[in-house]
């Protein structure tokens, strides 16, 4: 395993005291127990969001906290879900007053830790709403598994939930509107390397120098199907066509194009897929009005990428566009 | 013949015992359907849970039993750590404030801890999870005492229908957690939470069930 770390048991913590000595102008990062706020939290009277999650994702989730996204957020050890104490502790250092949601990816250990959260948080009388993302469409039997995995509409929801906030809405209204954002989002990954946790020593799992898994969780999770590589053309197609189909997207649809690194591939391989995608989203009469292209939800340093198409409507797109100010994303400030 | 409090924690001791030898065993299990880290994590728990423990000084098995379960839902994370805390802390609820367990105390502790993580993580027998390894556990300590068993003899029970629960999860497809992404491919792995939970059933077996003790 090559990795630039000191000791597999400190990734965790001095990555997060790297980040807070790069971003003390937007951020606070507390430990014992471990989670990260905006610098000027809690926020009188707006509703405070509150996301988490295994680290390994970054920018996602402490990326993103910041004016305009999230309030708070509790990284947990890598590729594991944060605890309730943590939850708890972030909930309460963020609650305005104006109640707190909770955004959850749907992960079995992520919910059931967010889950005890929300239930120690009431006990204390503060308002908590939780939605959970579930856009992963390459889990197809979502009856007989967990379902289906919270994946790029994450990303999205934060944003443009985080605008709504700003704007003084209240708990319930933000809370549907997640519910909007999620339910109007489908992604689907794939990966041409698997990635290593720092702490198992070794790859999550094998992929043969020729093969690529379509259909991978951020976590190394199995996909659909294992393929031999094929050209970029093609692999959109294998993504997008499961994406497009599922919600279903139709001619005259706007959406928000985003195109994510799994963390290993280039921004260069990025535009090559965004190109293919523009095209086969073209050809079905589907405009893109919004893009994201990076690596904003990663799996540490696999190679791969996601699409995630999220259904804009006129009041999304604005949200959209408001300002933020996080260190992972920054835009109109 | 109780459970006294010592005997209880020296369950607790003997259960980070095995979790610490089972450290690579769990792991390597978790590889194969899941995310292969939950010797680690458990580990990491249970070590947690050890240096709680002797802050607690009353002989009261509830507490132990709560502080146990506290701490591994701070240090464990992942779904392991609300299960694994909600089993403790809801047979720290059943016993609270009991200097002993009797035979029957333990095992409507045992049955509440197993209620609690059906509840968590709303899984059903044959889900390929813990409770495959629990419910047969919590099944034949009820069995044994009803008819009369003696403690040890009850406890030699349910670890063994544990162990038998948990090899039976081999052939399962998983439905529940991380593993049921795999479908079909989880088959022919045994699952790691119910080999943790035989862990669990198998080390009370040994500790609760000896003779003498205070």
């Amino acid at each position: 395993m090559k990795k630039l770390i000191n000791n597999t048991d400190d990734v965790v913590s001095e990555a997060l005291q790297g980040f807070a000595a790069a971003h003390k102008d937007l951020v606070r990062v507390v430990t014992d127990p471990n989670y990260i706020v905006r610098a000027d939290a809690p926020v009188r009277g707006k509703v405070a969001l509150v996301s988490g999650g295994g680290s390994g994702h970054e920018p996602m989730h402490g990326g993103f906290v910041g004016m305009g996204m999230l309030d708070a957020a509790c990284p947990g050890e890598v590729f594991t879900s944060p605890t309730p104490d943590q939850m708890l502790a972030a909930t309460k250092a963020v609650d305005g007053g104006a109640g707190v949601l909770h955004i959850v990816k749907n992960y079995t250990g992520d919910i059931m830790n967010f889950e005890m959260a929300a239930d120690l948080a009431g006990a204390e009388n503060i308002d908590v709403a939780a939605v959970v993302i579930d856009d992963d469409v390459a889990v197809q039997d979502s009856l007989y598994t967990a379902g289906r995995r919270g994946v790029g509409a994450t990303v999205l929801a934060e944003k443009i939930c985080g605008a709504a906030a700003e704007q003084r809405r209240p708990l319930a209204e933000v809370a549907d509107l997640c519910r909007r954002v999620n339910a109007n989002a489908r992604s689907m990954g794939m990966a041409l390397t698997p990635c290593t946790v720092p702490a198992a020593g070794k790859p999550t799992f094998e992929l043969g120098p020729t093969e690529m898994e379509i259909g991978i969780g951020i976590h190394g999770e199995p996909g659909r199907e294992r393929k031999t590589v094929a050209p970029a053309s093609e692999v959109v197609e294998m993504l997008a066509t499961p994406v497009a189909d599922d919600l279903p997207f139709s001619a005259g649809d706007r959406v928000l194009a985003f195109v994510n690194s799994m963390g290993g591939t280039p921004l260069i391989e990025l535009y090559i897929v965004y190109n293919e995608l523009g095209r086969f989203l073209s050809a079905r009469g589907i405009e893109i009005s919004r893009n994201l292209i990076g690596p904003y939800i990663t799996s540490l340093e696999m190679q791969g990428c996601s699409i995630t198409l999220l259904k804009l409507d006129d009041e999304m797109t604005a949200l959209w566009d408001a300002p933020v100010n996080t260190p992972g994303l920054r835009w109109c400030v | 013949m109780p459970v006294s409090f010592s005997k209880a924690r020296d369950w607790i001791q003997a259960f980070a015992e095995a979790v610490a030898e089972n450290k690579d065993y769990l792991t390597e299990l978790d590889s194969a359907i899941g995310d292969a880290d939950h010797g680690i994590n458990m580990n990491r728990g249970m070590k947690a849970a050890r240096a709680k423990i002797d802050a607690v000084t009353d002989p009261d098995v509830g507490a132990l039993f709560k502080t146990v379960g506290m701490a591994l839902v701070s240090t464990v994370g992942g779904a392991s750590g609300p299960l694994y805390g909600t089993l403790f802390l809801r047979m720290g609820a059943a016993t609270a404030g009991k200097p002993e367990l009797s035979a029957d105390d333990w095992a409507a502790a045992l049955a509440a801890g197993l209620a609690g993580v059906r509840t968590l993580g709303k899984a059903e027998l044959k889900d390929k999870t813990m409770v495959d390894a629990l419910t047969p556990a919590v099944e034949a300590l009820e069995a044994a005492l009803g008819e009369g068993a003696a403690l040890p003899d009850a406890l030699r029970r349910s670890a063994e229908a544990a162990e038998n629960g948990m090899k039976a999860t081999t052939p399962l497809v998983a439905r529940k957690g991380r593993a049921s992404y795999l479908g079909e491919r989880s088959a022919g792995h045994q699952d790691p939470g119910a080999t943790s939970s035989w862990l669990l059933v198998r080390t009370a077996a040994e500790t609760l069930g000896e003779q003498g003790g205070q």
